[in-house]
């Protein structure tokens, strides 16, 4: 089935928008892509009249111009009628919002939208969901224009199981500058589920990363899920929720009791490197990471500050993540001493963490920075920058990069996220660096950078 | 293609939704991994006969339908000496509920190792490797992999269980066979895709690896219930 269709319509129904209720999640989803988006919206109401003083169709049959995709917002009894309308005008897919299906027991009512689908060749994502999110084309989800927070066109694309969840993510995404290509709430995921999108997104040029929000696959679904992540060779990360089971009881093997759901889950998608957040403070800098770079680390680190305490406890946190921070040379510590500012020469420490000390300048990191990626020892950079030394300039994250480039060597970066600190948290952002609000956080970047390698 | 013996044990087992364990042991054979001599029998005399050219120490287990976890039940007796112990063991396994026979031993010694499948709602087959023996549950230093293991998978089994150390040889203890433990996960492999629709869980616990070679002391097969 072909969902291509799904993501960029030239023109929209949204069926069921009411002519007495504004905060009808369809006049919402009306109103928002009329207004903001690209995509040419028809209104479209059994009972047919006026809204906002355009007409509104009975059927989707009536409108006069060639109609790409429905986003079907009726009570749950209309929409397999509503679909065969949509089917019979020619309208190439739907975003099911309408609730009622399988979450409250009407499995039957959803299993008839998913024999129409397969008769017709007519994809649709839902119900019971959000839609999609691919702006500046259009957007389904029924959150009003003026509340959503957008985050910037990127990479990343996630698919969630739930709308709630999704949102969430988009404020989190936009809060670390994190990059967007597409959002998917799937809801019940009656016929497109996230092996399908994952299919697609493979191959979506505008997605090189995926991330999923998954709280359980159908029977050998998962299977199937990561076999596909390994065919797809984008990093494809996931999170799942209901890790606990208060259901499991006791079995009558070691296997399967040791074996429990869970463990099974976290262990066959490390199998075949679909990358797991263990929870959202590692989601959102592993699609940030991964926006950035491809190629897994080993794990030698090497860590450079401007103070002493921000090193130790990088070290501390890379050691117990499973890191290592390997001792610098004596030669090569001579030789970094050599390309420092005279100032610094003596009160430096050169081993790894590399301290330039408070008085360190831009050239220093530049140079300290340089050398770190071209020793074999190291495999990745960890960069501390404290904005309130005044040697440094917001300048370090454009000069940074350059030497990521050239060596090819990640840096992560670390810059207290406040107001005033904004233009050197930019000045890494925008060079495709990535750069953490905590020192925690940037070793949640290197992590999964290691991770990714493992097996 | 699973062989006829196998199928047919699978299912007569059905009836009370297991496979006991000398039928566990002889699919376990059948499929070309290694299993204890031993004689599953309800007469003394004739176990007491197999002993005399086994020789002592042996291990004797109760067979029973109703008895699953045979350790909880008191159901396994090791370092069994000599013939008046084997008697003894033999009454006392006699009275236990269901019995269907006895099975005694060759005793083996090496490091105790857990080899496992499950059949995972979400992802079908699965394997575990990892401790064996009675602590098992509570060490659960653990690998699980989705089946078929290809080779690197059966690789990094090996490489990431957390006493990579003991089955190399810890503190100048003897190493294990590891050529052997990998053609071992290699078949089990296989057979839990060629039973698939069958099983539920399989333990083979302990699976006792020396430097010589691997050999499956005990296997239970649980089976899916309903027939397939």
């Amino acid at each position: 089935m072909d969902i291509s269709n799904l993501f960029n319509p030239k023109s929209l129904a949204v069926i069921g928008i009411s002519l007495t209720n504004e905060r009808h999640p369809a006049n919402v989803i009306y109103n928002k892509n009329k207004f903001r988006l690209q995509v040419n919206v028809f209104p479209v109401n059994e009972k047919g009249g006026l809204y906002q003083g355009e007409k509104v169709y009975s059927s989707v049959m009536d409108i006069p111009q060639k109609v790409d995709l429905a986003v079907i917002v009726t009570r749950a009894e209309a929409v397999a009628g509503v679909m065969v309308d949509c089917i019979k005008a020619g309208i190439k897919g739907a975003i099911i919002i309408s609730g009622g299906f399988a979450e409250v027991g009407n499995k039957d009512l959803q299993d008839r939208l998913v024999t129409i689908a397969k008769e017709n060749d007519f994809p649709f994502i839902g119900p019971n969901c959000l839609g999609i999110y691919s702006y500046p084309f259009y957007d389904t989800f029924f959150v009003p224009s003026e509340r959503i927070v957008r985050p910037e066109k990127g990479k990343v694309t996630i698919v969630s199981q739930s709308g709630g969840i999704l949102v969430d993510y988009m404020v989190k995404l936009a809060e670390e500058g994190v990059g967007l290509a597409k959002a998917v709430s799937i809801g019940n995921k009656a016929l497109i589920g996230e092996i399908e999108l994952l299919e697609y997104f493979a191959k979506d040029q505008e997605t090189q990363v995926i991330a999923f929000y998954i709280e359980g696959f159908g029977k050998g679904e998962g299977r199937n899920f990561v076999r596909k992540v390994e065919e797809c060779g984008k990093p494809v990360i996931v999170l799942k929720a209901g890790k606990t089971s208060y259901g499991i009881q006791a079995v009558a093997s070691h296997t399967a009791t040791m074996a429990g759901d869970y463990n099974v889950f976290s262990s066959v998608l490390a199998q075949y490197r679909v990358l797991e957040a263990k929870d959202e403070y590692e989601l959102v800098p592993f699609c940030e990471v991964f926006s950035c770079y491809k190629k897994s680390i080993v794990g030698n680190i090497g860590i450079i500050t401007g103070s002493g305490g921000h090193g130790a406890m990088a070290v501390d946190l890379c050691l117990s993540h499973g890191l290592s921070v390997p001792l610098i040379s004596e030669s090569d510590q001579m030789e970094i001493r050599g390309k420092i500012s005279n100032k610094i020469q003596s009160i430096a420490s050169l081993k790894n963490p590399i301290d330039l000390t408070g008085s360190a300048m831009d050239d220093d990191f530049v140079a300290a920075a340089r050398f770190l990626s071209e020793i074999e020892e190291i495999d990745c950079l960890l960069v501390l920058l404290l904005p309130y030394l005044p040697g440094i300039s917001s300048d370090l994250g454009a000069r940074l990069s350059q030497i990521y480039r050239q060596s090819g060597k990640p840096i992560v970066a670390y810059v207290p996220h406040v107001d005033k600190f904004m233009m050197f948290v930019e000045g890494f952002q925008l060079n495709q660096i990535p750069v953490a609000h905590s020192i925690e956080e940037a070793v949640h970047m290197v992590v999964a950078l290691k991770r990714f390698g493992e097996c | 293609m699973l062989k006829e013996e196998i199928k047919d044990i699978i299912k007569h087992s059905k009836l009370w939704g297991w496979v006991l364990e000398p039928d566990a042991k002889r699919i376990i054979s059948s499929i070309g991994l290694e299993v204890p001599r031993y004689i599953y029998t309800k007469d003394l005399e004739q176990a007491i006969h197999f002993v005399g050219e086994i020789g002592y120490p042996v291990v004797a287990k109760v067979v029973s339908p109703k008895i699953i976890h045979k350790s909880e039940k008191k159901g396994v007796e090791v370092g069994i000496k000599d013939d008046k112990g084997l008697r003894k063991v033999f009454n006392r396994f006699y009275k236990m509920e269901g019995f269907s026979g006895i099975l005694v031993e060759q005793m083996f010694r090496g490091l105790e190792l857990i080899i496992g499948a499950k059949n995972d709602y979400q992802f079908g087959p699965v394997i575990l490797f990892g401790l064996g023996g009675i602590w098992t549950e509570i060490y659960r230093d653990i690998i699980l992999k989705m089946a078929p293991l290809r080779p690197k998978d059966i690789d990094n089994m090996t490489k990431c269980l957390k006493a990579r150390p003991i089955l190399e040889g810890y503190r100048g203890a003897p190493k294990i066979n590891l050529e052997e433990l990998n053609r071992l996960l290699n078949i089990f492999s296989d057979f839990v895709m060629e039973i698939e629709n069958d099983f539920e869980s399989i333990d083979l616990n302990p699976v006792i690896c020396s430097t010589e070679k691997c050999i499956i002391a005990d296997a239970r097969i649980i089976l899916k219930k309903g027939y397939s």
